[in-house]
């Protein structure tokens, strides 16, 4: 599956290393979790009620799209949550 | 005597020109982020390890911006103002605001109180506006900004108001493919175009450049679009638009869309205190009832930037010194009247200004008139068109609150931010009224989701 | 301005002046059901939605019990099932000593129907995994259960008027009095209203409407204060209370988790927010009794107004001082389970002059100096 965020600039950053569903994965300090993802996957998590695909819409904390479940069970706005090292998501898959 | 120190909730331009005018006064304002760094999210500033420049993050702007962050860095580095990131105000009453912070819970007590809150983009529903890949305008400038990234590799931008042209521009000049901009509004006419001028000709210049500027780059804009969908299986794909109502749909292939019709003031806090709300026909929402110098309908509460009236940032400066002028009066402090009569008479202006620029990018009043039943008016609750109707044949006089209580729309972890012009708009089309006709939507506490654990109560 | 004439005026059109309303238009009687704003929009409609019979005292049990059997026809009354679920009521207790009084009142109301069992720590955990290991015991009553007042309250007003009430909204009544054959009333805008009986339930309120007839009574008002969660994946098979009060919790079929206790914070009478000390001992009570929950979000707070008596009886019965006029207010916090049968007990009183259920212990003069109760 392919991302959907592109990198355009300031990109020489030190890498960072999280989980996706068990696989490793690489992005850059600085990047929110939002970015890492997005620019490997093309979404964050499946809603509620349809379980329709979500990868977010405002990206300043407001429309509260965004959420992703980590492993342990909690869920983080991902726009505004800067990945950290060895952070370990959940994303469950489409079905198309 | 003692006065205690005036809160500030807000961290952008009106925040920091509030605290910079009550600091030069003597006093030692409470700043309240919600971010980690001043700026608000016009000048929001990038995570440590980005080195990016001030002239690539807000081009024209950057003087400004890098002005406001030295203003506030130095500030905080000298201990003028308490500052407080990292902190969400999600409720407040007569004498404190409800806070959180790491997941902890606490309260600050206030006499004199400023809210500078901003605003988000305002959206309106269409078809496949929830798809992956269709973000709001500011969404897609924040990535470029606070990221370095595109939301993706041929991005079509929708809507209608000055971001559509902005973040267009940005966007190129970053690098990234931008396929189409859709504007809802028609090309303006030549009064509105020489008004405009005459009002504030250097940031209508910055406009006309702007487009010029595409159009050499042969990045195709659309004027009066009636309407545009996205569509695609998991993502968007590409995005259908028609020039007129009766005219064919267009398909543009894409791999992203920004969208947005304007701002939409974050006035929850101001409702949240009782504040008196009117309907301001120049902002097509319900705003907080504000006086010239500031002050809200309750005496010690004033209202400054966007978060009170959309003015964009140079306004937000302007209003958050009034703001400060004005409680700094209150306080009986010295105020120099020289100054607060011009800054006056810049906010009168930029006024007018405003008024121009709305008229040339007017909410489209008919956007939801042919509007499908299946079309999902709440995005966190997924509720469509067709049940609100269902709703509103079993209740056709229904409130926009009752609406809301009996449809769900707006009952979602978003708190009705996105839904609510969307909602408001259906209610005043379904029942033959003006958009003004439709109630406010009532604000709950608290302001944004905030965790269950880390209650910290304070004696 | 033209006098509208009718047999029974209802003040106030929460849950119980709806279904006084339901139960007197069904059996013929011209009925005005009267709300000062938009029915089933107070109390009735912002509740913690739980529909239990355990915990109530005694004194309430025959009222609790036919309401019981008017829920289970939930549907064919208001025509919507309102998300009526019954999954049970838990009472959890903490310590020994509420484990004790949980024990004393299933005795108590052994014969009444309920059903209850009574669980240790172990059951108790293995049942609901979901709940802290703190606790020493609970007691369950299976067919217990809660539905969404949101809908409930404003779908019994509707079913009203299909069954021929008359709906006004937010028009207030401010005096009303009897001349000596009729009632006369008046609204805010000056509408008169003539009617051979009037009801009284004007929840928070209606301490007002019954001293205009000579009926003071001690009603104070409380806030309770709730929230809601964002939707979770389902975690609770039971709503949830703790012995001795405090916090009750229940998740709804799409995941939110609605949950209330501590009292919110009143600056002016008849409105009520939600105070910073109220909202943290909800949450900090709430964690603490659904530790997998702490990293959830609260999407919402609000607070109702509910008027409370002293021993938290409702006033159900006729006015002891002037005939006609009959009271149904005062719930305490407690009357959304027992307001369906409350309103067809008000319309028998009515139709026929007595009541099949026993509301001696909930006469509007039992405060008074002579009744030795103050």
């Amino acid at each position: 599956m392919s991302g959907l965020f592109t990198r355009l600039a300031d990109q020489q950053r030190k890498p960072c290393h999280f989980f996706v569903n068990g696989t490793a994965c690489t992005a850059r300090t600085g990047d929110t979790i939002m970015t890492a993802l997005l620019t490997l996957y093309g979404h964050l998590r499946l809603t509620e009620f349809t379980s329709s695909p979500r990868a977010g819409f405002c990206l300043m904390g407001a429309c509260q799209d965004c959420l992703v479940l980590q492993e342990n069970g909690e869920r983080v706005r991902a726009c505004s949550t800067l990945l950290q090292e060895n952070m370990r998501f959940v994303i469950p898959e489409q079905n198309r | 005597m003692r006065v205690q120190a005036p809160v500030i909730v807000g961290a952008g331009p009106a925040g920091m020109r509030a605290a910079q005018v009550l600091v030069q006064a003597g006093l030692r304002p409470i700043v309240i982020d919600e971010a980690p760094k001043p700026g608000g999210q016009i000048y929001r500033q990038q995570p440590d390890g980005f080195t990016r420049g001030a002239r690539q993050l807000y081009g024209f702007e950057h003087s400004k911006a890098s002005a406001l962050h030295e203003a506030a860095r130095q500030m905080i580095a000298s201990g003028q103002i308490d500052y407080r990131p990292n902190t969400l105000v999600w409720d407040a009453d007569a004498r404190q605001l409800y806070v959180t912070r790491d997941g902890k819970h606490d309260a600050i007590a206030y006499e004199r109180l400023i809210l500078a809150t901003g605003a988000t983009d305002r959206v309106l529903p269409f078809p496949g506006w929830t798809l992956p890949g269709v973000y709001t305008l500011g969404g897609a400038q924040i990535a470029l900004k606070y990221q370095g990234c595109a939301i993706g590799k041929r991005v079509v931008l929708a809507g209608t108001g000055p971001l559509l042209y902005l973040v267009a521009y940005q966007y190129c000049k970053a690098g990234a493919q931008v396929s189409a901009v859709l504007d809802t509004s028609p090309f303006p006419t030549l009064r509105q175009g020489v008004q405009a001028f005459v009002a504030d000709a250097p940031l209508m210049a910055k406009g006309v450049y702007y487009m010029a500027w595409l159009r050499a780059r042969g990045v195709s804009m659309m004027h009066g679009v009636a309407g545009f969908e996205a569509d695609g299986v998991g993502r968007v794909e590409s995005v259908r638009w028609r020039k007129n109502a009766a005219s064919a749909m267009q398909t543009l292939p894409c791999d992203a869309l920004a969208c947005g019709f304007g701002l939409r003031s974050e006035n929850q806090l101001a409702s949240l205190l009782g504040c008196d709300f009117v309907f301001d026909e120049q902002d097509c929402n319900w705003q907080p009832q504000v006086q010239p110098g500031g002050q809200s309908s309750r005496a010690n509460v004033y209202l400054a930037g966007d978060g009170m009236r959309i003015g964009g940032a140079d306004m937000a400066e302007l209003t958050g010194r009034q703001c400060a002028y004005s409680v700094l009066q209150d306080l009986g402090i010295h105020c120099d009247k020289k100054q607060v009569a011009q800054l006056a008479r810049r906010i009168a202006r930029g006024r007018k200004t405003r008024q121009c620029i709305d008229r040339m990018f007017a909410l489209p009043a008919h956007w939801l008139d042919t509007v499908d039943d299946t079309l999902m008016v709440c995005r966190c609750e997924e509720i469509r068109v067709g049940e609100i109707r269902q709703m509103l044949r079993d209740d056709p006089h229904s409130g926009l609150n009752r609406m809301k209580a009996l449809s769900r729309v707006g009952m979602g972890r978003c708190q009705g931010r996105m839904c609510v012009t969307g909602a408001s708009m259906l209610l005043a089309h379904e029942q033959g009224i003006t958009l003004s006709g439709v109630e406010r939507l009532r604000n709950q506490p608290p302001v944004k989701p905030i965790p269950i654990g880390g209650a910290a109560c304070r004696p | 301005m033209q006098t509208i004439n009718t047999d029974v005026l209802i003040i106030g059109a929460g849950i119980i002046g709806a279904s006084t309303a339901y139960f007197l238009s069904k059996q013929g009687l011209q009925v005005l059901l009267c709300d000062a704003g938009q029915s089933g929009t107070k109390a009735s409609g912002v509740n913690f939605g739980g529909v239990r019979r355990q915990g109530r005292p005694l004194s309430q049990m025959p009222l609790a019990a036919r309401s019981h059997q008017l829920w289970g026809q939930l549907s064919e009354l208001i025509g919507i099932d309102g998300e009526y679920i019954r999954c049970g009521h838990i009472k959890v207790a903490f310590t020994e000593q509420d484990l004790d009084r949980l024990q004393a009142y299933n005795l108590s109301v052994a014969s009444c129907g309920l059903d209850l069992q009574l669980l240790d720590t172990g059951q108790v955990h293995s049942r609901y995994p979901w709940l802290s290991t703190d606790i020493a015991g609970a007691s369950l009553c299976p067919a217990d259960g809660h539905a969404n007042p949101r809908l409930v309250s404003p779908a019994l007003s509707w079913a009203a008027q299909q069954a021929g009430t008359r709906l006004m909204e937010h028009c207030r009544i401010i005096d009303s009095r009897h001349d000596g054959r009729h009632f006369q009333s008046e609204t805010a805008d000056h509408q008169r209203i003539q009617s051979r009986f009037v009801v009284n339930a004007a929840g928070a309120w209606a301490g007002n409407i019954a001293a205009m007839f000579g009926d003071p009574v001690p009603l104070t008002e409380i806030y309770p204060q709730m929230g809601v969660t964002e939707p979770l994946p389902p975690i609770m098979n039971v709503v949830l209370g703790v012995q001795g009060g405090g916090t009750y919790a229940r998740q709804v079929a799409r995941g939110n988790i609605v949950f209330g206790g501590s009292r919110a914070l009143s600056l002016t009478a008849g409105y009520a927010r939600p105070s910073h000390q109220s909202v943290s001992m909800l949450l900090t009570r709430l964690a603490g009794l659904i530790p997998g929950i702490a990293n959830a979000h609260v999407i919402r707070f609000w607070s109702g107004v509910e008027g409370a008596t002293p021993d938290l009886n409702p006033y159900l019965g006729p006015s002891s001082k002037t005939p006609g006029l009959f009271h149904g207010f005062g719930y305490s916090g407690a009357g959304f389970q027992v307001g369906l049968a409350s309103g067809e007990v008000l319309a028998q009183l009515i139709a026929t002059g007595t009541s099949h259920i026993p509301i001696e212990d909930f006469r509007i003069d039992r405060f008074t100096a002579d009744s030795g109760k103050l």
